[in-house]
């Protein structure tokens, strides 16, 4: 019976491992060789950390990280702000067949993939789409109004994007959250704000966290939504990735890019968590 | 026992089945542009010879790219530009070289086999033969933005917002020519190419409030031109011809500086399995009819002798009115590029990006 469980275990863990392992793990170290070698002559390669040196002596590339952070912080934030209180509604005020029924209106938007939802966005943004006729045939502007190509199209097209990772969390959180719990907090003299910060919100808190780092995570590695609606201005770090591999030959300095932007991700939701007195581990548990 | 045979029986005739089709026909995996090889073609090509070609449609970073992943596997014929052969060859070995015994020279037109040949040389082995061939230059309503003849017009306060090009070497090498210089007599030395660079990179950050927006594929162009959104924009000739169809207004201009010529060739990927195949879709492709077809489908001439012949009216038409004698003597042939070149445009086109 001992081995009978110990072959179970053994058997269930394999997959996990050849994932990690074949997946993530051997092409990440394959990724890091790549990175420390530096080009001196035609087919001629050093190991050296010159492509790290580009990375930081360049201030273009770590400022269009910074750029790509913050960005991708506020689309955190926006999508939070309104996934709260859609969560809030489906879990705690909707009954029955509405409950599902809004869940799956969340839902049905991802059941079209990614570049024909940005396509929409195009359509609906562009100077000879749907909103800018809109405000003509409105009397609100006298010609053609461009809002595609700048920095809000891109922020408009990141949350639109990752609602989705956001509301799914809070719901399974806040549908644990007791209603008696909340009718108390009324009961003991309580208003809408202070139930709310007292009692949902640290309720909801693991279901906060894990979405803001979905959420996070995808909006920095997002690379068609911000190259299709920012235009010539979009300026996304996974875009100088892309050109570095694709369109310069440049792989070496582009498997740096691809590192710094691990590391630097992973310091930021780690720094976001310590800030916020979270840990992995209650977001996890 | 019964049951068994049923169900080994047609496993078996399978099995022989697929051991037959193994022998005399291959599968060929073609690496190509959009365009070049058109359902009718493949389909005449399969019917004709048994082989079978399976078609993935790229351009010359990604065919580069998706080869040297590999170490040139996964295809068995490729077709990148005729520059860009010599350089990714020295650099990562993703070709083998191309058997000329095996091609039916007659059916090249002879000046261009022999200039491809000799641009695709690596340690005196030939790595390329052309197929397609065409230019880039401006492609301009001509109702709106008449007044641009030249790259360097294109940030002209007249079309301000109205413009969109690639943010690709063709545009860095189009502006360098327009400005009055020749980047390609600079291939050769690092230093000269550099200061032509920076001083195209300037050219290219102070034009850009007028551009709309990089456009980085041939269909989000044609929508923004075919909107009026976009009034002149550098592109390839037959983006302009195909929008001429539609809007008269709208058409390709060689643009004073001379148009840049390319031609897209064969070449044999380093790790490719059914050469056969290879060799014969080339021979089937530059038959003159075969290649008229191609033509009609991409919409540029072919390397074939005697397919113009096939080629439509409208097309010819589009192309002498684009192309006064003058302007074809004036196109810029692109020489193969150095290994080591994209790595100053990438700096350049990375800052041009980040400039505001």
């Amino acid at each position: 019976m001992q081995g009978g469980t110990r072959l179970g275990f053994v058997l269930l863990l394999t997959p996990l491992l050849l994932w990690l392992g074949l997946l993530i793990v051997i092409p990440h170290i394959d990724m890091f060789l790549v990175s420390i070698k530096e080009r001196v002559g035609v087919g001629e390669y050093d190991t050296s950390l010159a492509n790290y040196g580009t990375f930081f002596a360049e201030t273009l590339y770590l400022w269009t990280f910074l750029r790509t952070a913050v960005m991708s912080i506020l689309a955190t934030a926006i999508t939070l702000l309104i996934a709260f209180p859609v969560s809030y509604y489906i879990a705690k005020i909707a009954k029955g067949r509405l409950q599902s029924a809004l869940f799956l209106l969340c839902l049905v938007p991802f059941w079209v993939s990614e570049l024909v939802r940005t396509f929409g966005w195009m359509i609906l943004l562009r100077e000879t789409g749907v909103f800018s006729s809109l405000l003509q045939w409105a009397g609100l502007a006298d010609q053609p109004v461009e809002m595609l190509y700048n920095d809000a199209a891109i922020m408009v097209g990141l949350v639109y994007t990752s609602m989705l990772f956001m509301v799914v969390p809070l719901v399974t959180t806040l549908e644990s959250l007791d209603n008696a719990v909340i009718e108390a907090g009324y009961d003991l003299g309580g208003n809408g704000f202070s139930v709310l910060r007292e009692i949902v919100i640290p309720h909801a808190m693991p279901g906060i966290v894990s979405g803001c780092i979905v959420v996070f995570m995808l909006s920095l590695g997002n690379y068609l939504t911000p190259t299709m609606l920012g235009g010539k201005d979009s300026l996304w770090f996974t875009e100088l990735i892309y050109a570095q591999f694709i369109v310069r030959f440049n792989w070496e300095l582009g498997a740096a890019f691809g590192f710094m932007l691990l590391i630097l991700s992973s310091v930021i939701v780690w720094a976001t968590l310590r800030l916020t007195g979270q840990t992995l581990r209650d977001t996890l548990g | 026992m019964t049951c068994k045979h049923l169900i080994a029986a047609p496993i078996l005739g399978l099995a022989l089945a697929g051991l037959a089709q193994g022998a005399g026909a291959d599968t060929l995996r073609l690496l190509t542009w959009g365009g070049y090889a058109p359902d009718n073609v493949v389909e005449m090509f399969e019917k004709e010879t048994g082989h079978t070609v399976e078609v993935t449609k790229s351009n010359n970073e990604e065919m580069i790219a998706k080869l040297r992943a590999t170490g040139g596997g996964g295809f068995d014929l490729a077709q990148p530009s005729q520059d860009r052969i010599a350089g990714p060859q020295a650099e990562f070995g993703i070709y083998k070289p191309i058997n000329l015994a095996m091609i039916d020279e007659a059916q090249f037109i002879p000046s261009m086999l022999a200039a491809t040949i000799a641009n695709t040389t690596v340690d005196g082995a030939a790595y390329g033969v052309p197929h397609i061939w065409g230019t880039s230059g401006l492609v301009l309503d001509t109702s709106k933005a008449g007044m641009v003849k030249d790259y360097t017009d294109l940030c002209d306060d007249a079309v301000a917002g109205k413009v969109s090009y690639r943010l690709k070497r063709p545009t860095l090498i189009g502006f360098a020519f327009a400005m009055g210089m020749d980047p390609f007599a600079a291939y050769g030395d690092e230093a000269a190419y550099k200061g032509i660079m920076e001083k195209v990179e300037a050219k290219l950050v102070e034009c850009k409030p007028n551009v709309k927006t990089y456009w980085s594929g041939g269909d989000e162009l044609m929508n923004l031109l075919r909107s009026g959104e976009v009034v002149a924009a550098m592109a390839w000739d037959t983006g302009g011809w195909k929008l001429n169809a539609d809007n008269p207004n709208i058409t390709f201009v060689a643009p004073t500086s001379g148009a840049l010529g390319w031609i897209d060739t064969f070449a044999l990927p380093a790790k490719g399995q059914a050469d056969e195949a290879a060799y014969a879709w080339i021979n089937f492709v530059m038959r003159p009819e075969v290649a008229a077809m191609i033509t009609e489908a991409a919409g540029n001439f072919t390397a074939s002798k005697g397919a113009d012949q096939f080629a439509s009216d409208a097309l010819k038409a589009q192309f002498t009115a684009s192309f006064p004698p003058e302007a074809v003597d004036n196109i810029k042939w692109y020489p193969p590029v150095p290994a080591g070149l994209e790595a100053i445009e990438g700096g350049v086109l990375d800052r041009v990006k980040a400039a505001n």
